[in-house]
């Protein structure tokens, strides 16, 4: 078999660089350019856009170039266009100028500071539950007889339809009894599923009964404690038919030629939608008890804008003056709330009615203490301080609503009106929640005062400490008060004998000392709470405020060594003693310090407790823990890491290093950031030396290599092992650990036949080969400046990887196997030079050496790969015993191919 | 589906005042043409007065049943005989609401013992093979609004156990005192009856009060006249034990159709009677305070 004598291109490095190189051309400002962003021209007159679109062809070269999209649009871009229009309106809302202007645009008179019902909802449907067993009484059809005078005076036809959907609803819909809190619920759901199903199958009748039967349960204050959660629920169904109703009148206005806009005049309503609203408003005025009539006149009260502009500023007062027949305080208190709900929601700046119901409120109030609420009271066997806070989620409502933007003269005189009454500690709970933070943090003493004074027997004091705290962690009160108010409110909170109500207050304590006291004061109140919560551990039934506290401490505590030395800090997290608790706790520490810690550390403080935390988090990564969990744990971990630095100390380093390798082994993300950072403190040693080790650096780096060493087979990835032999290679061939580095490269070598056909990424099986042709073409490029071992012959490492290949199977119809083959002869091309493109540098001192030892192209396919796994490579390299690499000649065995490449490449300046 | 025949008043409400003019069409629509005799729409207002039982007897009340009174009765021919397209036809019509010599058109009122009610009635004659078609359509009619403007007549009232008319037991009833004020004894249909209560003082707890609607109804006949009190509407206003000495507003809006102004005829009278209230005492089964 002839042979074709192979030999490598002659390369010129330098040369091609310069060529290669791409000529820089400046570019002016307002070039063309195709990849200069296409700019929307905001076109503000017709005029612009349509010059802008017939001179297309020309306007590539113009600055303003013309969005093909708007050039369709005859006219202004309709973003642009509401932009403009919703300009004024914000203009008109901010200068408050006259009061039509902002009916119009009520919706920018609620501002987002003015906090919505559906973040309470959920907060009072969580807060306010039962074990008691509920019943749903749902009287569809049993009014017949009852309401049999009524009826006659209807038409026999209508009769009979009634009676029918009575029927209808008779077999389904009966008193349920027994029914467990998540039973109702269900119920309640079920009811607005029906109701919009009844909607939809054009069932008015039968929808606007289930409304009415729905609003009556309101009546009923059985199973007291549940009541504000059935608020909640009831209230969704009315909210739910309240825009059934209002969406079938608007779209009855929509004819063929014009939609209604949205700010429309009942002038522009046509007589058909407005003689359906007329007859939904007669229809309810004909309910014949108060509590549905009233809710659901409410509900639809929106709809009075298709009949009359005042129709709803002359609705409120009625409806707000109807509430007053309602008899039991807390049902008739929930009215309220609902009527100052959709008040706000309808008509924001209808502010009198809003008044009225709270003075209405506060005239009713005395029967709180009346013998029919007390007679219930004990029938249901709920106590004074837990039937008052009933009251809270309503009061805090109307409350809100009132002092939202309200002038201060206002709420000084509700302020005045609450205190004359007798027993106000609820009417204090409600202002302290819904006024502005301001306003009470500036009166806090006053406040203080008052609760001091309140009766003991009524509205428990922990709340209203509890709510001057939410206060406090909010707005600053008056400089000289601050640390009055602490001891004052801890003199009080202190004194708590249940630690459930304690640690509520405390939790929200915490926050404002934090704010304003300095690390003594904190170490205090901590301390206190240790000591109430420690007696029967009581501190395992709040977890959930322990844990607020602690945020709310490192939130304030940045500087991690004034908190560790905040004395009781960590004797408070022995308190939590349940795991899972504990790895929450310690994983909100170390996200704080990933992301306040600036500066690397190396206080012993901060490194003993943080590693503490640490070793917490991961002596809970078990067999069952999830992968994403074991990701957080090992993302925080590596940033406490990476943030540890002990500056010179070198050994200091890497004994921590060692320490933590012992503590973190279970987590393989951790082990790898190890290794990195270990070949990270091997190259720095390098560069403090400039490149010439010290007997005592070179130990040191060995030291480093041999710990990367060790660490590696412990790794289970597999592509993650031979990567870091790879690096760790690179590494130690820096540092002139030439046998060390030999070891890592064989050992890679080693493990290439390990590599299985398909490996699991993300949790799916993906082939492994690309990622292998990956690591051989950076394993190549590595190889090349890799010199020989004295024993082994030449390219020793280079002939046992291709053999690995040739014996590794292949995927039967992938190429590659050939590109790998092609990247070793780029290697052995590169080999062949003269100089070598890239290299291991020698120290300044010696770069005559540089030469004939290592050199680089990169020829195609491995180049990026190469880059990045490179860059220890690119410091000089103190000369040293790569003498032994000369006067090691050895031509002879093996291929043609090889023989030119060893001999032109590697042993030309031996010679 | 055949031929469909229907009437679309131009009102959506559908309410007329004497002297007006009503107006819609009369719409035809079906696939094939349609042959026809003749279209026929007829207008029909009535009075319809019944006796009830329990005033004259119920034999009396069966055999004496009143002739109703006409008020306004007339027909006119549409369309002469012919043939409708296929498709939709409108046919619109127009006539003023004139009621002939001294009759007068009352307000529409559907009563217990009264029935006032105004139709539109379209006949289509067929051929003899073909059913005629008919349609019926009611609209309705109200007085026009009165003139001048009514001075309020308002009452106060005082509600004690010793006011109450029909108590058995005098001794039985708890104490209470209730105030109160109408703002009006005359009261305009169109507008709501309000007015104020207060409790001032009440022994028992209080379930409920609660506001009934009552007209009186009178048929006359041969032998004399019936005299009968129903129940229109009953509303509640207020719900359980409520606030002593605070003000509870009194309001009701009178059902349209069911309710129509005082009206005296020569035959029959519709009133209403001033509306009760209502207080039921807590106790269960608890004695009646009715005004």
């Amino acid at each position: 078999m002839a042979v074709f004598p192979w030999h490598s291109r002659h390369r010129n490095y330098k040369a091609e660089f310069a060529s290669c190189r791409l000529e820089a051309v400046p570019l002016e400002f307002g070039d063309y350019h195709p990849l200069k962003p296409i700019t929307v021209t905001e076109s503000k007159t017709k005029k612009v856009s349509r010059k802008g679109s017939t001179s297309s062809t020309s306007s590539s070269s113009s600055s303003s170039v013309v969005d093909p999209l708007s050039s369709v649009l005859d006219g202004t871009d309709p973003l642009s266009m509401f932009a403009a229009t919703a300009d004024p309106a914000a203009t008109a809302a901010a200068t408050d100028s006259s009061r039509k202007k902002r009916e119009r645009e009520d919706n920018s008179i609620i501002g987002s500071d003015f906090e919505p019902w559906a973040s309470k909802r959920g907060e009072i449907l969580a807060r306010y539950t039962t074990t008691e067993k509920l019943s749903i009484n749902l009287f569809m059809g049993s009014e017949k007889g009852k309401a049999g005078t009524a009826t006659s005076a209807m038409s026999e036809k209508v009769r009979t339809r009634l009676e029918e959907l009575d029927d209808f609803e008779e077999g389904s819909q009966k008193e349920l009894l027994n029914l467990t809190q998540q039973d109702y619920v269900n119920r309640i759901e079920e009811l607005n599923q029906s109701l919009k199903d009844a909607w939809a199958s054009d069932q008015k009748v039968k929808a606007l009964k289930i409304v009415i039967q729905c609003s009556k349960l309101l009546s009923d204050t059985s199973v007291i404690q549940f009541y504000p959660s059935k608020f909640v629920l009831i209230t969704d169904i009315l909210d739910t038919f309240g825009k059934l109703v209002y969406e079938r009148i608007f779209s009855m206005c929509v004819d063929n030629r014009s939609v209604l806009p949205d700010h429309f005049s009942p002038e522009n309503v046509n007589d058909t939608a407005k003689e359906t609203c007329l007859n939904w408003f007669f229809k309810i005025a004909s309910i014949r008890e108060l509590i549905p009539r009233f809710y659901v006149e409410a509900s639809i009260l929106k709809c009075n804008k298709f009949l009359s502009k005042t129709g709803i500023s002359e609705c409120l007062p009625r409806l707000t003056c109807m509430i007053r027949g309602i008899g039991d305080p807390l049902v008739s208190v929930y009215a309220r709330a609902y009527l100052c709900r959709v008040g706000m929601e309808v008509a924001p700046h209808l502010k009198e009615s809003l008044n009225k119901n709270f003075f209405d409120f506060l005239l009713t109030f005395k029967q709180i203490h009346g013998d029919t609420v007390q007679n219930q009271l004990v029938v249901q066997g709920v106590e004074l301080p837990s039937y008052l806070p009933l009251y809270s989620p309503a009061m805090d409502w109307i409350f809100q609503c009132i002092s939202y933007h309200a002038p201060e003269t206002l709420l000084t005189e509700m302020m005045e009106r609450c205190k004359k009454l007798g027993n106000n500690a609820l009417l204090l709970n409600s202002v302290m929640s819904a006024f502005r933070a301001e306003f009470i943090a500036t009166r806090s003493m006053d406040f203080i005062g008052m609760i001091k004074e309140c009766d003991e027997s009524g509205f428990p004091k922990h709340l209203l400490f509890r709510s001057l705290g939410l206060n406090l962690a909010l707005a600053d009160p008056p400089e000289s008060d601050r640390l009055q108010i602490l001891n004052e409110a801890w003199k009080v909170i202190t004194k708590l004998k249940n630690p459930q109500d304690y640690v509520n207050c405390a939790e929200v304590w915490v926050e404002y000392t934090c704010k304003h006291f300095t690390k003594r004061e904190v170490s205090t109140v901590l301390a206190d709470v240790i000591k109430h919560m420690t007696p029967d551990r009581a501190f395992e039934d709040s977890y959930p405020q322990l844990q607020s506290i602690i945020k709310k401490v490192i939130a304030h505590f940045h500087d991690f060594s004034v908190l560790f030395s905040v004395e009781k800090f960590l004797p408070f997290l022995d308190m939590f003693q349940k795991e899972s608790v504990r790895v929450e706790v310690c994983k909100c520490i170390m996200e704080v310090f990933i992301k306040h810690q600036q500066e690397p550390t190396k206080d012993p403080v901060i490194l003993n407790a943080l590693l503490h935390v640490c070793k917490t988090m991961h002596d809970s990564v078990n067999a069952l823990t999830l992968e994403d969990e074991k990701r957080m744990l090992a993302y925080l971990i590596n940033g406490f890491i990476k943030m540890v630095s002990f500056g010179r100390d070198f050994e200091q380093q890497l004994s921590f290093y060692v320490e933590a390798r012992s503590m973190f082994c279970n987590l393989e993300p951790v082990l790898v950031q190890l290794i990195h950072s270990v070949n990270r403190l091997a190259m720095e040693t390098r560069k403090v030396m400039k490149g010439n080790h010290s007997r005592k650096t070179a130990a040191f780096v060995r030291a480093c290599v041999a710990y990367c060493f060790i660490t590696i087979p412990s790794l289970v990835g597999i592509f993650a092992r031979l990567n870091l032999y790879l690096h760790s290679g690179q590494v130690a061939l820096a540092n002139q650990c030439l046998s060390q580095a030999d070891a890592f490269f064989k050992a890679a070598i080693s493990l290439i036949p390990e590599v299985p056909k398909m490996i699991n990424i993300d949790g799916k099986m993906r082939p492994s080969e690309s990622f292998l042709l990956e690591f051989l073409c950076n394993f190549f490029s590595t190889l090349l400046i890799v010199p020989d071992h004295p024993e082994h012959g030449v390219l020793s490492l280079v002939r046992e990887l291709l053999g690995v290949i040739q014996d590794y199977t292949w995927e039967d119809n992938s190429d590659d196997k050939v590109r790998i083959y092609t990247c070793v002869l780029h290697l052995l091309s590169a080999m062949s030079q003269e100089t070598y493109l890239y290299h291991v540098d020698k120290g300044p001192e010696a770069p005559e050496l540089v030469g004939p030892f290592l050199l680089q192209q990169h020829p195609g396919p491995w180049g990026p790969a190469q880059q990045q796994a490179q860059p220890a490579l690119r410091q000089p390299v103190a000369p040293g015993p790569e003498a032994r690499l000369c006067g090691h000649q050895d031509h002879g065995e093996d291929s043609g191919i090889h023989q030119e490449a060893k001999q032109t490449a590697r042993y030309g300046s031996s010679d | 589906m055949g031929t469909s025949l229907d009437i679309k008043i131009k009102r959506a409400n559908k309410v007329y005042h004497a002297g007006e003019m009503l107006s819609g069409v009369v719409v035809v629509s079906g696939k094939d043409p349609v042959q026809h005799q003749g279209l026929f729409l007829t207008v029909e207002g009535t009075v319809n007065l019944q006796l009830s039982a329990k005033s004259v007897g119920v034999f009396e009340a069966f055999y004496n049943s009143v002739k109703p009174i006409q008020i306004i009765n007339s027909t006119i021919e549409m369309v002469k005989p012919g043939k409708f397209p296929p498709g939709k036809t409108e046919i619109p019509f127009e006539f003023p609401l004139h009621v002939k010599g001294n009759k007068v058109l009352y307000e529409t009122y559907h009563g217990v013992f009264v029935n006032i009610q105004y139709t539109l009635r379209c006949d289509m004659k067929r051929s003899l093979l073909a059913k005629d078609l008919t349609k019926t359509c009611e609209f309705i009619v109200h007085s026009a609004p009165q003139k001048g403007k009514l001075t309020p007549s308002p009452v106060d009232f005082t509600i004690t156990p010793e006011t109450l008319q029909n108590v058995k037991e005098r001794a039985l009833l708890p104490k209470f005192l209730i105030r109160g004020h109408l703002n009006s004894t005359n009261c305009v249909i169109t507008q709501p009856l309000t007015g104020e209560l207060v409790v001032e003082s009440s022994e028992a707890a209080i379930r409920s009060i609660e506001l009934q609607l009552v007209r009186v109804e009178t048929c006359g006949c041969a032998e004399g006249y019936a005299r009968d009190a129903t129940e229109i509407q009953n509303i509640q206003i207020a719900d359980g034990d409520v606030c002593r000495s605070l003000s509870v507003p009194i309001y009701m809006v009178f059902p349209r159709l069911f309710t129509c102004p005082t009206l005296e005829t020569t035959n029959f009278k519709v009133g209403k009677a001033r509306p009760q209230e209502d207080t039921e005492a807590a106790l269960h089964g608890g004695p009646e305070a009715r005004n």
